[in-house]
């Protein structure tokens, strides 16, 4: 059951995460379309990402991390499709298999006591230097969402630091597509 | 290029092509340069309404009386603000409308400029889709695809916000038939999507005991050939059948397997049958919270089928065991084949009694309100205004609230597109401008507004209209001096503190209408009532009729907030017990 003045009070399944991903003809608007649904029904948008992705046909896609019951994400999904310029809805959780990653710069202040152990974790996870003038570095690192929160917790102990994320994006992986 | 012609131009062309006859407006600013083009022009009717807000009510009331598009005409800033309560009563109630606003020119766009607004930005919620047009040559494709748009799939309100230097300039126009629109900017169904779908439910209505079909303003949305269709179908099946608040007409009232309508102030009979049914065929309504009741206990042992011609409604508040995607006139009619082709026939022993356990509810006689003295009860001056217009082709519009119900209730209709009321949205002030839309666009029938002496204030202005064009819309006020369902609730639920819910300084309605040089007619008892509705309906004006009808009359039944059918209040002697009450009381 979703919302309705007169909520029913048996809400069975459980609240997950689900990232959907929309794609939508890239007019003047259509963002403010898609997270004005989410907004004015009481959906929850735990990241969003948008990009042009083709040139020729003026498509962008959006990926979306939201989380709610099975029947409210349904219900999300039904309400993007509503959406005049909206092309496609897919839930990449409701695939067998998808591929999400996503980026984080993060800013880190280096002294002469942690700079060994900060090395070490960037190494250790990948993370790219980008930029280092005086006693701060910026390093990139991209991946799952998982592991880019590890880092950020095991960072976040040792030093102070600034952190952006992008917020996951996510395609369905090859597997999915071979089984078609 | 010497083809080229004027924004405002492409504007006109774009709406004859489209076959519009009439535009609802107000002029303004910047809308002039449509104006002008307007004026030398002599195919397309313009009425010039007294405030924004009554241009999209009629346009509401002209689409729903007729089936075409209503089409609206506005300025920037505050003739777009006031247009977003009507554009939001399409939406909820899928009228198809387009609406035309003025925007300030493009490089004063974002400029706070005067009678700038964001429109398309206020307009986003409340319509199936809006375009700002910055480009002269996109103009006729955006007229094009907009009316396409509020036609197609489940139909609702498009704006289209066009800068005046847009207006001026000069482009190419584009015929319709040039126009490629996407496939995924429509909905579109093919004529065999969901056919296994259609077979299950057929079947399984042909297995039913206790089966009840309920519907709904889709019905009518689907064109009058779906109302046609669906009353077919429920002969065949011999099934009873229900209709919402927008479904009124869809089944004729005195059809015999009628029993009216149900929901919040439905019939006792109809919401029993939809508490006890076995399957439940819901065809294009969406299981609103007026119709429901307490969702726990709504219907708890059906197998429900639902029609809709919309994804979203399908398992929004109610889950369903087969739903059908698709438009009304095309899934009925292919039931029907089905049910022939397969010879199918209901247990004749189970229907009989299903039909007798109805009846028994029907000996409640829910409607049933003590009728004594000479003052006026409101449910009879209803009663008496259908007994005297039965004959007559008739539409019916209403304001909002207890007025709204007893015309529901009293007033039998029996065919689809008479009935226009703001169903979704609530809107006090819909009916009068609706009427008047109506009016325009059924100039030979009868339109009377059933109103309340609270809503018809609301939009009063529109008397001018309707004298300025000669419409001889009649407005029927049951007087009672009250925002009536709100004193009802106070009563009910408040503990009878009638805050601010009585109208004191109402005009007086009769010198009102005639200072608009209209007709007044006031009935005070019983005696008058026949006299002023005959008056009313042979007056070839205007007219106000002002009932007096009794003051503290209630609109029962009932199914009070967080209720469910099977619990419904036939009077106010039988008072809902104090808990569920105290849990009502925060619902709408």
């Amino acid at each position: 059951m979703n919302k309705s003045v007169y909520a029913s009070p048996d809400q069975v399944s459980e609240t997950k995460r689900h990232i959907l991903t929309v794609l939508v003809d890239n007019e003047p608007g259509v963002l403010a379309r898609v997270i004005g649904m989410f907004s004015g029904r009481g959906y929850n948008i735990d990241s969003l990402n948008v990009a042009e992705v083709s040139n020729d046909e003026n498509i962008s896609r959006i990926t979306i991390v939201t989380h709610g019951t099975s029947e409210v994400v349904s219900q999300i999904e039904k309400q993007l499709l509503r959406i005049v310029p909206v092309h496609s809805v897919t839930n990449l959780d409701r695939e067998d298999s998808s591929v999400e990653a996503e980026v984080a710069l993060v800013y880190i202040y280096i002294s002469e006591n942690n700079k060994k152990k900060v090395y070490e974790l960037c190494d250790f996870y990948r993370a790219r230097k980008i930029e280092n003038e005086n006693n701060t570095t910026i390093f990139e690192i991209a991946g799952a969402s998982e592991r880019v929160n590890r880092f950020i917790k095991e960072i976040n102990e040792i030093t102070k630091v600034e952190i952006v994320r992008s917020g996951p994006v996510a395609i369905s992986s090859i597997h999915k597509n071979e089984e078609e | 290029m010497n083809n080229e012609i004027t924004g405002a131009e492409i504007v006109l062309k774009s709406l004859a092509e489209q076959g519009v006859e009439v535009v609802f407006g107000y002029p303004g600013g910047a809308v002039l340069p449509i104006y002008d083009t307007l004026f030398k022009q002599n195919s397309i009717k313009h009425v010039l309404v007294r405030q924004e807000g009554g241009a999209i009510h009629a346009a509401e009331g002209y689409a729903r009386s007729t089936g075409k598009t209503g089409v609206v005409l506005v300025t920037s800033g505050p003739g777009a603000t006031n247009v977003v309560t009507g554009l939001t009563d399409a939406m909820m109630d899928s009228v198809p409308v387009v609406c035309i606003t003025g925007q300030v020119p493009t490089h004063l766009i974002g400029s706070d400029a005067f009678q700038e607004c964001d429109t398309t930005g206020i307009t986003r919620p409340c319509t199936k889709h809006n375009y700002l047009v910055k480009d002269v040559n996109k103009l006729s494709s955006v007229f094009h695809e907009a009316f396409t748009i509020a036609q197609n799939g489940r139909p609702g309100p498009v704006l289209i916000d066009i800068p005046k230097d847009v207006q001026f300039a000069k482009g190419t126009y584009e015929e319709k038939n040039k126009i490629i629109i996407p496939s995924h900017r429509l909905f579109e169904p093919s004529p065999d999507f969901e056919k296994s779908k259609i077979e299950e439910a057929v079947e399984l209505i042909a297995k039913a005991k206790k089966p009840i079909f309920y519907v709904g303003g889709g019905c009518i949305n689907s064109g009058p050939k779906a109302s046609k269709l669906v009353r077919e179908f429920i002969n065949m099946v011999g099934s009873p059948v229900t209709m919402t608040l927008m479904g009124l007409g869809v089944v004729g009232s005195l059809d015999k397997n009628s029993l009216g309508m149900l929901g919040m102030h439905g019939m006792y009979e109809a919401n029993m049958a939809m508490h006890e049914c076995d399957v439940m065929i819901n065809i294009g309504a969406r299981f609103d919270d007026r119709v429901t009741g307490r969702l726990d206990a709504f219907s708890p042992n059906s197998k429900k089928i639902h029609i809709d011609i919309d994804e979203s409604n399908i398992n929004k508040t109610i889950n369903v065991d087969v739903p059908i995607i698709g438009d009304v006139k095309q899934v009925v009619d292919k039931m029907i084949s089905i049910w022939k082709e397969k010879n199918y026939k209901i247990d004749t022993e189970s229907l009989k009694s299903w039909w007798d356990k109805i009846n028994k509810w029907k000996e409640i006689d829910c409607l049933n309100y003590n009728n004594e003295g000479k003052q006026i009860k409101p449910q009879y001056a209803v009663q008496r205004l259908y007994e005297l217009t039965k004959n007559t082709k008739t539409f019916i519009t209403t304001e909002v609230g207890q007025h709204q119900m007893w015309a529901a209730q009293f007033y039998k209709f029996e065919e689809p597109n008479r009935w226009l009321t703001s169903g979704g949205l609530g809107t006090m002030g819909y009916g009068f401008p609706a009427a008047i839309g109506a009016q325009v666009g059924n100039p030979d029938a009868l339109v009377v507004d059933i109103a309340g002496d609270a809503s018809i204030l609301m939009n009063i202005q529109e008397m001018s209209t309707a004298i300025q064009y000669r419409l001889p819309v009649k407005i029927f006020i049951l007087n009672n001096e009250y925002m009536g369902m709100v004193r009802q609730w106070q009563e009910l639920l408040h503990g009878g503190r009638y805050s601010e819910s009585y109208t004191d300084s109402l005009p007086d309605f009769v010198k009102l209408a005639e200072s608009y040089k209209a007709v007044g007619l006031r009935a005070k008892t019983t005696d008058d009532l026949d006299d002023v509705i005959t008056q009313m309906i042979e007056t070839k004006n205007t007219v106000i009729a002002d009932i007096w009808v009794t003051k503290e009359e209630n609109c029962f039944p009932m199914i009070q907030s967080g209720s469910a059918h099977n619990e419904m209040m036939l009077s106010k002697d039988q008072k809902q017990d104090k808990k569920s009450a105290e849990k009502g009381k925060i619902l709408v």
